[in-house]
């Protein structure tokens, strides 16, 4: 289980769940991407409420306070505009990073045989 | 990155926040273990495991949040600020400890910028030179050759790199119709002068050429203070009429407050005027020379200029060119500055790093201190390291920590600063030049901000360097206290040790120069001046101007007349006269004097001393007459010509002063000759810190004779009236009485007493001697509380070592021995290095002593017994206690 997560891929991930999801607050998405990840990914809470922050200073998402479906003041997060734009940034340099890594894990694995 | 900052300032609602968000994950987290069957206390553990360190969390959050960096600083700060508070004795003994050497630096070198570093406070004072000649005389070099009026008129025609150029000197004039008459402090200037210093009056106009000649209407310019105190601030002064010197004169403008022109700060201002007789070949070289160069104009261009101009005057006004070659005659332009501060630098330049010493010191003590308390804090640093702080971090913050203590240090020493500026200028020391310019200024506060950084670097960086290597300490250390590595704790003893070491060799070399200080000051109080008993004799400076008494006869007959009513007040022994009374530099007069049956090297012959004294002189100021007899009224009546000249003098040209009795002597190669009838005992008439000069004293009185043009009479004269009143007002009231029934229009000046001459004389040497006393008390203070320190914190280390020790047996003494002899050896070594660096070092300031040398045996060998007294005691006390402490007590202690 890869304990470091890269912070460019956990970014997408946190904006890909809000887009597919809509509002959600931090426990929410963990949660989300804990069961996405089918249990690989359990995210360390030190590193979700920073990205989350961080993600909010660049304006991709915004917060506000909210009542969550158990009745509980909980704080909502949800995609901007800039935020939509940079899904698909984002996307596009993904695939590309894995289109690369795969040729690099492809070759290597051919030569191993 | 603007919203960021601003979360610094919305820190405690964003945690609040934070709070809760992560509290509702915890609990959802809660609530979802419960939904799977567990219980409600399992189901918390689980999400608290689940959850990880909230305080992790919380800081990673945060330095996202933040600037990382400017927060940790802040939070570091804060943390710094709570241990400091926590030790509240020991922190005010840094700061105090600080403050005093931070504040004795900073009032030091406030003085040195402003008498030394600041340029003078006119326009353009780079452009400013002081014009001076210089020449041999009989193998002696003088820089300070004076110009004479006609070099004046020379230079001011035929100059290339002047932009302005003025003669001045400052001398009195006395202001009469306004009040008492008053003797007041007059500065004489050509009109180029004021317009070379460049500044303006703040009403009126300058002088102007017309000024300068006898036709014009009499002209003189007030000072502001002048101005304020005696025409009571007068805003239609100008044009007004003020007799000075018996003349009607019209304002024609006030100069700016504070102004202040050279050294001097004179009351009234006044043209000069040449006249006639005066542009004689012959001329007297009498005047200062200033001027300012034009643009770009370097020195060495200027003295090239003024040496081009040399021959020009010589051809045009027939002076003795041959002699003036064989003298050497070059001109010695130099900076205005130099000229302003004169010979105080080198004094100000050793307070300042003498104080820097006493700084260093400080600094030392206070590494110290802070070196024990790091000790005390081991455990908690560690306890700190294992929870995840890093090295660096914890380094940082006990770095800030000093950083911290070292500003609030600067702090209180700016205002220990403040203070002792205050008194220090109330004190008035040795007139200072430029006293007033004196001032805390932005130079002097980065000043003592640098020093209180620089010093919070020096003993911040010790602690950390010795506590923060990451081997000097591990976990294991920590969790057994006690146990700490016998090797580790002489390692930082020894660093402590060092550090006394060093507190008590700079101690030495303070205690060294001020103990010379203290011999030289003894030395000079043990001079025989050649007067008795200054404090009982009372001066007067009385001139009776040409403007008020015209025939010299009768300004003679005059000063005659008011000797004899002084003599009169009851409780008067004795009173004379002289132009210049000992050590009254100011006033003193130098000729050329030839002896009969004496040959001259080629050039000029020596310069010599001269006064006029009339008869009583030396029965008034107690100076002996070793050979011969004193002056008589009917030899200045008869204007015989007579001379007595001092004991010196006789030796150097004659071997025996009874010899020189009716021997002849004439002023320059064209005077009378005048027969020697006494010869006096020396004199110390430049102050006893300088060489004895020798002396001719002429007759008070008429003198007349071929060199002379018209009959000459001294018009300016001090009165010496020995009394046991001398000083007191009622005295002086009656002096002034008997004065004023022979002319109510001559103010009396300088009314003080010769003591007080005398004591001026010493104030270069007592003020540095005051100063070094202080920085080397401070030092010697500094140093023993080092010492003690040391030896109670080992003390306190050892109780139960001490404890064991006497439980089995060891004598009380015996303990105290091995302490005492610890506290002798970090004496000797410092002693032993502070020796050698003393000799080293005093060598600089032996153009300050007197009578003493700069290795002076007694004074090292004084300071070597008291530093180890004092170490000895600092040591044997903290000893004491711990002796008669009970073992049984100290064997509980830990």
């Amino acid at each position: 289980m890869p304990k470091e997560v890269l912070q460019g891929t956990l970014d997408l991930m946190v904006l890909r769940t809000l887009e597919t999801m809509g509002p959600q607050h931090g426990f929410g998405l963990a949660q989300r991407i804990l069961q996405i990840s089918e249990g690989i990914l359990d995210l360390n809470q030190g590193t979700l409420y920073p990205a989350l922050l961080r993600l909010e200073q660049r304006g991709w998402i915004k917060s506000k306070w909210g009542i969550s479906d158990n009745n509980r003041q909980a704080k909502f997060y949800e995609l901007t505009p800039r935020g939509r734009r940079q899904i698909t940034q984002e996307t596009e340099s993904w695939e590309l990073t894995v289109s690369v890594m795969d040729r690099f894990l492809r070759k290597a694995a051919t030569r191993k045989h | 990155m603007l919203s960021r900052f601003w979360n610094l300032f919305r820190r405690k609602r964003l945690d609040r926040e934070l709070d809760a968000e992560l509290r509702y994950h915890m609990e959802s987290l809660e609530a979802q273990y419960r939904h799977r069957g567990l219980s409600a206390e399992e189901a918390r553990m689980a999400a608290r495991r689940d959850f990880g360190g909230a305080v992790a969390v919380e800081e990673a959050y945060r330095d996202q949040r933040g600037i990382p960096m400017l927060e940790s600083l802040c939070r570091d700060i804060r943390f710094s600020l709570r241990s400091i508070r926590r030790t509240p004795t020991l922190t005010l003994a840094v700061i105090a400890t600080l403050a005093i050497g931070i504040g004795a630096n900073t009032a030091m070198f406030s003085i040195v910028n402003g008498v030394l570093i600041q340029p003078l406070p006119y326009p353009q004072p780079d452009a400013l030179v002081a014009v001076w000649h210089t020449a041999q005389f009989q193998g002696i070099t003088s820089n300070n050759i004076r110009l004479s009026s006609t070099m004046y008129l020379t230079y001011s025609e035929q100059n290339k790199t002047f932009q302005q150029f003025g003669l001045w000197h400052a001398g009195a004039a006395s202001v009469t119709g306004i009040g008492d008459p008053e003797e007041v402090r007059a500065l004489v200037v050509t009109y180029g002068t004021l317009p070379a210093i460049g500044v303006h009056p703040a009403v009126g106009r300058w002088f102007s050429a017309a000024d300068d000649t006898t036709a014009a209407q009499e002209t003189v310019i007030l000072s502001y203070g002048y101005w304020q105190r005696r025409l009571g601030a007068d805003p239609a002064v100008l044009g007004k009429m003020i007799t000075i010197d018996s003349r009607p004169r019209q304002v024609i403008g006030v100069m700016p407050s504070g102004f202040q022109f050279m050294a001097s700060d004179a009351d009234v201002i006044l043209p000069q005027r040449f006249q006639g007789n005066q542009l004689q070949p012959n001329d007297i070289h009498a005047y200062v020379g200033i001027a300012r160069l034009k643009p770009g104009v370097s020195l060495a261009e200027a003295n090239a200029d003024v040496a081009r101009m040399l021959p020009i005057w010589i051809d045009k006004y027939g002076t003795n060119g041959a002699a003036l070659n064989a003298a050497r005659f070059a001109p010695a332009l130099r900076p205005l500055k130099q000229d302003v501060v004169g010979d105080v630098g080198r004094v100000l330049w050793l307070l300042m790093v003498t104080i820097g010493i006493v700084l260093l010191i400080a600094c030392a003590n206070v590494a110290n201190l802070l070196l024990v308390r790091t000790e005390g804090r081991e455990h908690e640093i560690i306890v700190r390291a294992a929870l995840g702080a890093g090295w660096v971090q914890i380094g940082r913050q006990l770095f800030i920590e000093s950083i911290i203590l070292a500003l609030s240090g600067g702090i209180v020493g700016l205002m220990v600063a403040y203070g002792g500026l205050r008194l220090l200028v109330a004190m008035g020391p040795m007139q200072l030049p430029r006293l007033a310019e004196v001032s805390i200024n932005s130079p002097v506060l980065l000043f003592a901000f640098a020093v209180s950084v620089t010093s919070g670097l020096l003993f911040g960086l010790i602690p950390v360097v010795r506590y923060l290597m990451p081997k000097s300490l591990s976990l294991g250390d920590a969790l057994h206290t006690g146990g700490r590595t016998l090797s580790l704790r002489r390692q930082r003893r020894d660093s402590r040790n060092a550090l006394v070491v060093a507190q008590v060799a700079l101690a030495v070399v303070l205690l060294v120069a001020a103990g010379l200080m203290i011999r030289s000051f003894n030395a000079l109080g043990n001079v025989q001046p050649g007067f008795t008993a200054p404090e009982r004799i009372q001066t007067v400076r009385i001139s009776i101007p040409e403007s008020e008494v015209v025939e010299p006869e009768r300004t003679a007959q005059m000063q005659h007349d008011i000797m004899e009513r002084i003599a009169a007040i009851p409780g008067v022994t004795s009173v004379s006269f002289s132009t210049a009374l000992p050590m009254e530099t100011e006033f003193e007069d130098n000729i050329v004097l030839t002896a009969e049956d004496q040959t001259y090297l080629p050039g000029i012959p020596p310069l010599r001393r001269s006064k006029s004294v009339a008869p009583d002189y030396f029965r008034t100021l107690g100076t002996p007459l070793i050979a011969g007899r004193d002056f008589t009224w009917s030899e200045i009546h008869d204007h015989r010509a007579v001379a007595i000249v001092s004991e010196n003098m006789a030796r150097e040209m004659w071997g025996e002063p009874l010899v020189a009795l009716g021997k002849r002597i004439r002023v320059g190669r064209v005077g009378l000759w005048n027969e020697i009838i006494g010869v006096a005992g020396n004199v110390y008439d430049s102050g006893v810190d300088q060489p004895v000069p020798p002396i001719v004293y002429w007759r008070a009185g008429v003198q007349r004779g071929p060199g002379i043009p018209n009959a000459y009479v001294p018009r300016e004269v001090t009165f010496a009236i020995r009394s046991g009143l001398a000083g007191t007002e009622e005295f002086i009231k009656r002096i002034s009485e008997a004065v004023w029934m022979i002319d109510p229009n001559l103010p009396l000046a300088r009314v003080q007493t010769l003591a007080e001459v005398y004591d001026r004389s010493m104030s270069r040497a007592s003020f540095a001697l005051v100063m070094l006393a202080i920085a080397g008390f401070m030092a010697l203070v500094l140093g023993i509380v080092g010492v003690y320190g040391v030896i109670s914190y080992d003390i306190a280390q050892r109780t139960r070592e001490v404890g064991l020790r006497i439980a089995l047996g060891a004598k009380g003494w015996e303990v105290r021995r091995m302490f005492l002899r610890r506290g002798l050896a970090m004496a000797t070594i410092g002693i032993v290095a502070g020796t050698i660096a003393a000799f080293a070092l005093t060598r600089g300031m032996s153009s300050l002593l007197f009578g003493v040398s700069p290795v002076d045996p007694v004074t090292y060998a004084a300071v070597a017994i008291v530093l180890l007294v004092a170490a000895g005691l600092a040591s044997y006390l903290p000893s004491l206690r711990a002796t008669h402490v009970n073992p049984v007590d100290s064997l509980r202690v830990e």
